[in-house]
């Protein structure tokens, strides 16, 4: 087997899946400015709903395909998390749209919290295991291994983010979009209704989340009511390594940061003969992060903003 | 700074404080009693546990198995020096959290509580133990397992489960002389739980004669292990060992099949429980992993104790008898001391040596259980089968 | 009131010394311990204050400079290396680590704004405490995962604060003591954060935080005021951190989480940023806040006789309710200060224009 080959898949899965946190993350933030906390948890959300209808319709009619089982549970999940994000943005963050800052900044780590302990409530402590009902087959690439939902992940996330892009870019909600991620005060002068620019903006992050939450758990087999916290903030990092604000920034952000933890796990331990091992994996990874900014203070693919005029 | 300045910022320190302490006024209440109607001596036993967290379930059943003991020692009646004694246990919740032990321990010394019976976890058990310390009065913690907690030199710090030290090395033996493995690769979590069980067995392992290959990494909040175990794939190990819990250790059997890593695993008792047979799945046949003291219809007592535990409180999670045997080891010294009085238990405390339900219960100079006995188990078709107990 | 400033101010300091004792009598000694964590809290929070507050730069990290402190505390006073230095020794020499650590992390990122800072402060935060967490081999500094434990009690002139001491025949225990010696640090840090403010540099601060690119055209030097924010809140951060270890006799990564951060920020909004009052309100609800939640299980038991839903499970969740309410009807905090007051005041326009140059990132 090839080990470099198997670490550059393991990281470009595991980057796709932060792609794919980070375009709700980077979507928000174009148009509000706002580091959405609590979309990690809307995530986590996703992964909840889908499994309890997983496992209600596993229940009712066992001999249906996994595959359809599980696409049942992202298409309950899809609304769920969208009327999730749609009622936090109405009733936390658009009251708070002309106040300082950091207020929806707290506003989003209270919604946070406020998740994690109702899923706690509802979904219980433990980790809920994901059932093993999607085919497992595993495929040889170049010597390393990878299996059918592994490149179900990369591809879903590369899909979605051309949707994404397309949408942004040619349809009239995404002119709609950018106009108010300009001026909020001018694209409503040209009659954008820009609360509902921004509410959709939500909906459509949460949508991606949804499906994000699905895979992550389908990967990894589990479920736990904190997965979301820290899956949003390495999503968040991997947003602002590629340029928050910017899609393609995301997504490269994304499989970038996927990438560095998997070779900084892997290899870290040889390149400093054994003196950092891979418990310094996220060191690694914040590294190379800090070292982005510093040299680009506006991440890899961000606009540049020399100074503030 | 004006005095008309320090005057506006002052209030709101003052305020806070007394906002603070009138509203756990209002919502603490009651007073305490010390003596119950029929003039019997009422006496205060801690234990302490997460009974919030990712941990209730098992630090719920570590305060059944104390109750258990306490209401069946009030139910035979116990005598001290010519008194009539009633125990109470309150039962406090530390959430697993150092900061937060500290808090509750200190709540216990202040409601005047003789004994602890806590805590659950290694990382909470240190920091109070100094509070038990200061204030003289004797804990003994049903499952901690860190090797520091007796290793501070307090005397008042007792345990009644076989440490890390003693888990490791028996898992270490294990892995080189019973398994045969020869090249080891070993993963720890980074806790203090995971890093002390792995640095013992790897201690033990290169004892008995093993090389180990890889020293790996990862963190108690990780999905994630794909890296790490392509890393170890590629030394080819015969064995690899997991310091750690079931949260990471299921995805991480499922990844190592995946990978397709053919290596055996072994773990801690961090892995024996029925929550990592559920998420690793299938993948977890042939997993062999250890849990200190014996399996629960091994222990003398054991069939009886699950019939009395089970009638009141469910079934057993893993520690509840540890916790009972704690209380009776307690309640034995007291008995010889023919007093509840701190100082004089502690004094009987090193001469226990009584026959509970996990097997006898005696202890060392540090405070450590001498009848340390771990098991090991396999995963078989979804259960754990013991294969073996080493003492 | 006004009129008497020195009579209140003889009272607030007659309640603020008996207070541990009062509380002691009616809620117990743990409460004493929760007043001390309080204490400890405003003094970060008010070291906090003065990078997000005063000077406008978020930091996520606030945390790795209290473990800072901590630990070299720990290195020097406890058996860990064999050193015992004494109390007074050792922790400024904690609190200018810390200082020195906030220059360091000041001097790459003084080109990043906004949000762009805050994840670098984050992620130095976690460097931090990853360190600290694996530094127990090769060599053992930090004692890894197991944490430094048997810290020295402080010890002044002989007198140590550990068990119960006699002074002045009044029977003082430790968890007492720890609160003059928290109430004494916290006086001076109250006094000094409002000295700053209210010096050029704390103005040089207020106009880096309202417009950089102004404040430096008026011949502020923003480079250096920047780094001067940080290494002042970091040096207050080093100080808690020594305290905290001298307090606990036992430290360990698990201490120093990204949650502290984010907690202790929600603290300083909360109360009302950049507004001393305001920080230390923040503060002190956001300790007890948790630690009172905890007796609803008590409550429901002597209500209902039976407790129907876990205290904790509650606590959190009441907590992150509060977080939102309290932002959604007093985004300015609970105590703004005046000059923040006035801006909502104003007139739509203007407040939208005043916010915009608040924490800016984008042009």
């Amino acid at each position: 087997m090839d080990i470099f080959t198997q670490q550059l898949i393991n990281g470009l899965v595991l980057g796709s899946i932060y792609a794919l946190v980070a375009l709700g993350y980077t979507m928000v933030y174009g148009i509000l400015e706002l580091i959405n906390f609590a979309h990690g948890e809307v995530t986590m959300i996703g992964a909840m709903v889908a499994l309890s209808v997983i496992g209600l319709l596993m229940g009712a009619a066992p001999d249906l395909p996994g595959l359809m089982v599980v696409l049942a549970g992202v298409l309950v999940a899809i609304p769920a998390c969208m009327l999730l994000a749609f009622a936090i943005e109405k009733m936390a963050y658009r009251p708070l749209r002309k106040a300082p800052r950091l207020a929806p900044l707290i506003t989003a780590i209270g919604v946070s919290i406020i998740l994690q302990n109702a899923a706690m409530l509802i979904w219980g402590r433990q980790y809920v295991s994901f059932p093993r009902i999607l085919p497992e087959a595993r495929h040889e690439l170049f010597g390393a291994h990878i299996t059918d939902l592994q490149i179900a992940i990369v591809a879903l996330s590369l899909l979605i983010m051309a949707g994404l892009w397309l949408l942004v870019q040619k349809t009239r909600l995404g002119r709609a979009m950018r106009a108010t991620a300009q001026s909020k005060e001018v694209a409503a002068l040209m009659g954008v209704n820009v609360d509902r620019v921004i509410s959709a903006t939500f909906v459509i992050g949460a949508a991606l989340a949804a499906v994000a939450g699905v895979l992550v758990s389908a990967y990894y087999g589990l479920a736990h009511y904190y997965m979301g916290f820290l899956l949003g903030l390495k999503a968040f990092s991997a947003a602002v390594l590629g340029g928050i604000g910017n899609i393609a920034g995301a997504m490269l952000g994304g499989l970038l940061l996927g990438v560095i933890e998997a070779l900084g796990a892997g290899y870290i331990g040889d390149l400093t003969g054994g003196f950092l091992g891979s418990h310094y994996q996220d060191v690694f990874a914040f590294f190379v992060l800090i070292l982005v900014l510093v040299l680009r203070p506006s991440g890899l693919l961000g606009e540049r903003v020399a100074s503030r005029a | 700074m004006s005095i008309k300045r320090a005057v506006s910022s002052l209030p709101s320190l003052a305020a806070g404080m007394v906002l603070a302490v009138a509203a756990s006024l209002s919502l603490s209440g009651c007073g305490q009693k010390t003596e119950t109607g029929d003039g019997s001596q009422i006496v205060r036993i801690g234990s302490v546990a997460p009974l919030t967290g990712p941990q209730t379930h098992i630090g719920k059943d570590n305060e059944n198995g104390a109750r258990l003991a306490v209401d069946e020692i009030n139910a035979q009646g116990l005598e001290l020096g010519g008194r009539k004694v009633k125990l109470e246990l309150l039962g406090e919740d530390d959430q697993a959290e150092p900061k937060t032990a500290t808090i509750v321990a200190q709540k216990l010394v202040d409601a005047g509580v003789v004994a602890v019976i806590g805590h659950l976890n290694s990382g909470t058990t240190i920091p109070a133990s100094k509070i038990y310390f200061d204030a003289g009065i004797p804990q003994i913690s049903p499952s901690a397992t860190a090797v520091a907690y007796t290793a501070q030199g307090y005397k008042t710090a007792y345990r009644v489960m076989a440490n890390d030290a003693q888990q490791g090395k028996a898992l270490g033996q294990y892995a080189v002389g019973k398994l045969g493995a020869k090249k080891i690769a070993i993963i720890d979590d980074r806790t203090a739980y995971g890093q002390g069980l792995a640095d013992e067995f790897e201690a033990a392992a290169k004892a008995a004669g093993g090389e180990v290959l890889a020293r790996e990494f990862t963190n108690d909040k990780a999905t994630d292990f794909t890296a790490i175990l392509t890393s170890i794939k590629g030394k080819d190990p015969d064995l690899v060992f997991f310091g750690g819990m079931d949260p990471q250790g299921g995805p991480m059997t499922q990844q190592m099949k995946r990978l397709g890593l053919r290596a055996q695993l072994l773990g801690g008792d961090g892995l024996q429980n029925i929550n990592y047979l559920k998420l690793a799945g299938v993948d977890a046949e042939g997993v062999i992993a250890s849990s200190p003291g014996l399996p629960i219809d091994a222990m003398p007592g054991g069939a009886e104790f699950r019939k009395k535990f089970e009638a009141k409180y469910g079934a057993i999670q893993v520690y509840a008898p540890y916790a009972y045997d704690a209380v009776y080891a307690l309640v034995e010294a007291m008995k010889r001391a023919g007093t509840v009085e701190p100082v004089k238990v502690l004094a009987e405390l090193p001469k226990t040596d009584m026959q509970g339900v996990t097997g006898p219960v005696k202890f060392d100079a540090k405070g450590d259980t001498t009848g340390g006995a771990v098991t090991l188990y396999k995963a078989v078709g979804g259960a754990w089968q013991v294969l073996e107990t080493v003492k | 009131m006004r009129r008497k400033p020195q009579i209140a101010f003889f009272w607030l300091s007659v309640l603020l010394v008996a207070l541990p004792f009062l509380t002691g009598a009616a809620l117990g000694n743990s409460w004493v311990r929760v007043l001390d964590f309080a204490l400890l809290y405003v003094m970060l929070a008010l070291g906090l204050n003065i990078v997000v507050g005063y000077a406008g730069l978020l930091d996520l990290g606030y945390v790795a400079f209290y473990a800072l402190g901590a630990y070299l505390y720990a290195w020097l006073a406890s058996p860990h290396f064999g050193v015992h230095l004494p109390f007074w020794a050792v922790l400024p020499l904690g609190a200018a680590l810390a200082g020195l650590f906030g220059v360091l992390l000041g001097a790459p990122t003084l080109r990043l704004r906004g949000d762009y800072l805050a994840i670098v402060t984050l992620g130095f935060g976690e460097i931090i405490r990853i360190f600290m967490n694996n530094l127990n081999a090769p060599v053992n500094i930090t004692n890894g995962p197991q944490g430094i434990n048997l810290i020295d009690p402080v010890a002044l002139g002989g007198f140590r604060f550990a068990g119960t001491q006699q002074v002045l025949g009044v029977s003082l225990p430790s968890t007492y003591l720890f609160y003059y010696l928290f109430l004494a640090f916290t006086l001076a840090a109250i006094f000094i954060a409002m000295r700053l403010q209210d010096s050029r540099i704390g103005r040089a601060w207020a106009a880096l935080r309202e417009d950089e690119v102004a404040a430096a055209a008026m011949g502020v030097n923003t480079r250096n005021l920047k780094l001067l924010a940080f290494a002042m809140g970091a040096t207050f951060g080093g100080l808690a951190g020594g305290l905290f270890a001298a307090f606990q006799g036992f430290i360990s990564p698990e201490s120093f989480n990204l949650w502290e951060s984010i907690l202790i920020l929600c603290m300083i909004v909360l109360g009302g940023m950049g507004h001393i009052p305001g920080v230390i309100l923040g503060a002190v609800l956001l300790t007890v806040l948790p630690e009172a939640l905890r007796y609803i299980g008590d409550w429901q038991r002597h209500a209902f006789g039976h407790v129907y839903v876990d205290p904790s499970d509650l606590r959190m969740l009441l907590f992150g309710l509060a977080l939102v309410l309290m932002m959604v009807y007093r985004p300015a905090g609970l105590i703004p200060s005046r000059q923040r007051k006035r801006e909502f005041a104003a007139e739509d326009g203007v407040a939208e224009q005043e916010q915009a140059s608040l924490y800016d990132a984008r042009g």
